[in-house]
């Protein structure tokens, strides 16, 4: 397990510095820079002492060095489109919005999906199962733009039960959360239903559920103390991906909504090409996505000790 | 096994069925009882008719613009679904965007595949430093999510100014490039299970070179996964442009793409609601469609493996 799990870190950092290269090399490969004449009109010895603070104009290697050597320490650099803060400042300020988002959303995800998916596998083949399957169908292949834009027009503009953006914790309405929560939510929450169902249905056939019935003990006991604690165990896998998806991939709903979180962020620091914010949310999105899968791999042998890693 | 070494290299590499009728006859058959599948395939034709006809079958040219008749709601009596902001005739505008969507789509698999069979084939085939090295290059992309990876390459392209074709050249070639991971590390898979299976030792005792070997007789056989994922694919492929388009990274003006047309009725949603809710039922048809056709094609092929 030692060894594995060494192993394993071993892989994650070489993916990292892997995809820091890329990354790196990508960006400058671009011909003009953010202090490029059309953008701020400088003359030629301002602009060579912008370079020169910020490093751009040493040659590429050591410019890479000297980015990844300030990185180590937790320096990602000075944000072009937001010259008195830095990367890590940004990060700080917008990402909590959208940790917010994405935790509401596991939650919803998990109460929904779990709900949804032990009551289709009980109530198996009656309407009510196929209404499940059919939302959850709905949920996995529909892009979130897509339910994002639905909801809109129902619940904002036919209804105004919510408004159409804005989030709570930076002076929108508390009720602004719920369409951003819902849209971002329902995807996930539609994997859950499906595994759910489908283990819950494997389970319940087994025959160790049929000797805790024959010891007399109660459905709803026999559900929810033995069935679902095994129907549990593939669903650790499927939804540990989801979740820096979740806390990180929230572009789309955050620009429909509004949501001033990383997503938005990020697609403006594109838009204005700022390396030290793309280079940082890049790093920042392959390394959760990394950890989360070796996480999943470990839990899953924390809650089903038949499996090996090797 | 005596069976196997001189057979077709269309047969099952499961054969769990009757030996005479074939791989493709027995998945055509069980794929003609699945309602859901046939049903979604019929759609699936009629949008690619009307991406391949969108000339013959629209009323107006996609880019034509006629500020006179802007904004029209639908059944309006010019325009069956009503016009965009500058006045352009919503519904050619949505068939021209089945052409562009499904173009993507295609495309992007077919890119995928251009990269990744290979890779796939020889990483599977000759492992060591090679595999090593593919391997690691997969787990690049995979820690990365698709479309960010797009949108970066895109933005990057966008800077130096290489975007032919109104940016439909641009968002294929990008999303191609991110996309041939599963599909190489699928092919992998395939090879490294086939590679133990007595026929090939077989074919390996008669001398058969392994490039050989691999295209005559691993590859065939792990034809119908490749078939299911490519399938599965293109939704993905049609997604991430609609993304990239949505967020203004897409395609570019006048050519039509239902993401694009999305993003533009946020703006005018709150009173022209058919700018965004006619786009949105399209992609939302499109991607269930190609998935009920993928999982259908999967039900079909590979009978063991259902989910």
């Amino acid at each position: 397990m030692a060894r594995y799990l060494i192993k394993r870190i071993f892989g994650l950092i070489v993916v990292l510095f892997l995809v820091s290269i890329l990354a790196f090399l990508l960006m400058h490969s671009v011909p003009g820079g953010p202090f490029d004449e059309e953008k701020s009109p400088l003359p030629p010895t301002a602009k060579a002492n912008i370079l020169a603070k910020y490093g751009l104009d040493k040659p590429l290697y050591e410019q890479y060095f000297l980015y990844m050597g300030n990185a180590l320490r937790g320096d990602f650099g000075i944000s072009f489109q937001s010259p008195t803060e830095s990367v890590v400042d940004l990060i700080a300020r917008t990402w909590p919005v959208s940790i917010q988002l994405g935790l509401m959303a596991i939650v919803f995800a998990f109460v929904i999906g779990l709900t949804a998916g032990i009551i289709s596998a009980i109530k198996q083949n009656t309407w009510i199962d196929y209404v499940v399957t059919f939302i959850s169908t709905l949920g996995i292949t529909v892009p979130s733009f897509v339910i994002a834009i639905w909801l809109l027009l129902v619940f904002s503009i036919q209804l105004g039960w919510v408004p159409t953006g804005g989030w709570p914790s930076t002076g929108g309405e508390w009720n602004s959360a719920i369409l951003p929560v819902i849209t971002l939510g329902l995807g996930p929450s539609a994997i859950v239903a499906r595994y759910t169902r489908s283990s819950m249905v494997e389970v319940i056939r087994s025959e160790y559920i049929r000797t805790a019935r024959a010891k007399g003990l109660s459905g709803k006991v026999v559900i929810m103390r033995h069935a679902l604690k095994n129907a549990l165990i593939p669903l650790i896998t499927i939804l540990a991906p989801q979740i820096p998806n979740l806390i990180t991939g929230t572009i789309f709903v955050e620009v429909i909504f509004r949501v001033p979180g990383l997503g938005k962020f990020f697609v403006s620091s594109i838009y204005l090409r700022d390396y030290p914010m793309i280079m940082a949310t890049m790093l920042l999105v392959a390394f959760l996505w990394s950890i989360t899968y070796l996480l999943s791999d470990i839990l899953y042998t924390v809650v089903d000790p038949r499996i090996r890693l090797s | 096994m005596s069976t196997v070494v001189e057979t077709p290299p269309k047969i099952s590499a499961k054969p769990a069925e009757a030996p005479p009728s074939n791989l493709w006859r027995d998945a055509a058959r069980r794929f003609s009882k699945n309602k859901l599948a046939v049903g979604a395939l019929a759609v699936l034709v009629f949008l690619i008719l009307a991406a391949i006809f969108a000339d013959v079958i629209s009323p107006a040219p996609y880019d034509y613009s006629n500020l006179i008749e802007a904004n029209e709601f639908p059944n309006s009596p010019n325009h069956l679904l009503g016009t965009d902001s500058v006045g352009r005739d919503f519904l050619s505008r949505l068939i021209y965007g089945a052409r562009v969507s499904l173009t993507v789509g295609f495309s992007v698999q077919f890119i995928a595949l251009l990269i990744g069979l290979p890779l796939g084939i020889v990483a599977g085939m000759f492992g060591g430093w090679v595999d090593f090295m593919i391997m690691r290059g997969v787990e690049v992309l995979t820690a990365i999510p698709i479309w960010l990876f797009a949108l970066f390459l895109i933005s990057v392209w966008r800077a130096s100014d290489s975007a032919p074709g109104g940016g439909l050249v641009n968002v294929i070639v990008a999303i191609g490039l991110v996309s041939w991971v599963d599909i190489c590390r699928l092919t992998r898979a395939q090879l490294l299970t086939l590679r133990e299976k007595e026929f090939v030792l077989a074919a390996h005792a008669i001398g058969a070179k392994p490039l050989h070997i691999a295209l005559r007789h691993l590859l065939p056989n792990a034809l119908a996964p490749l078939i299911i994922a490519v399938t599965l694919g293109i939704p993905t492929a049609i997604f991430t442009e609609a993304g990239l388009s949505f967020l203004g990274f897409g395609i570019n003006d006048p050519l039509p793409s239902w993401g694009k047309m999305v993003a533009d009725s946020s703006s005018y949603i709150r009173v022209y609601w058919h700018l965004g809710l006619f786009p949105t039922l399209l992609i939302a048809v499109t991607m269930l469609t190609f998935s009920f056709v993928g999982d259908g094609l999967r039900d079909a092929l590979d009978p063991q493996l259902k989910t």
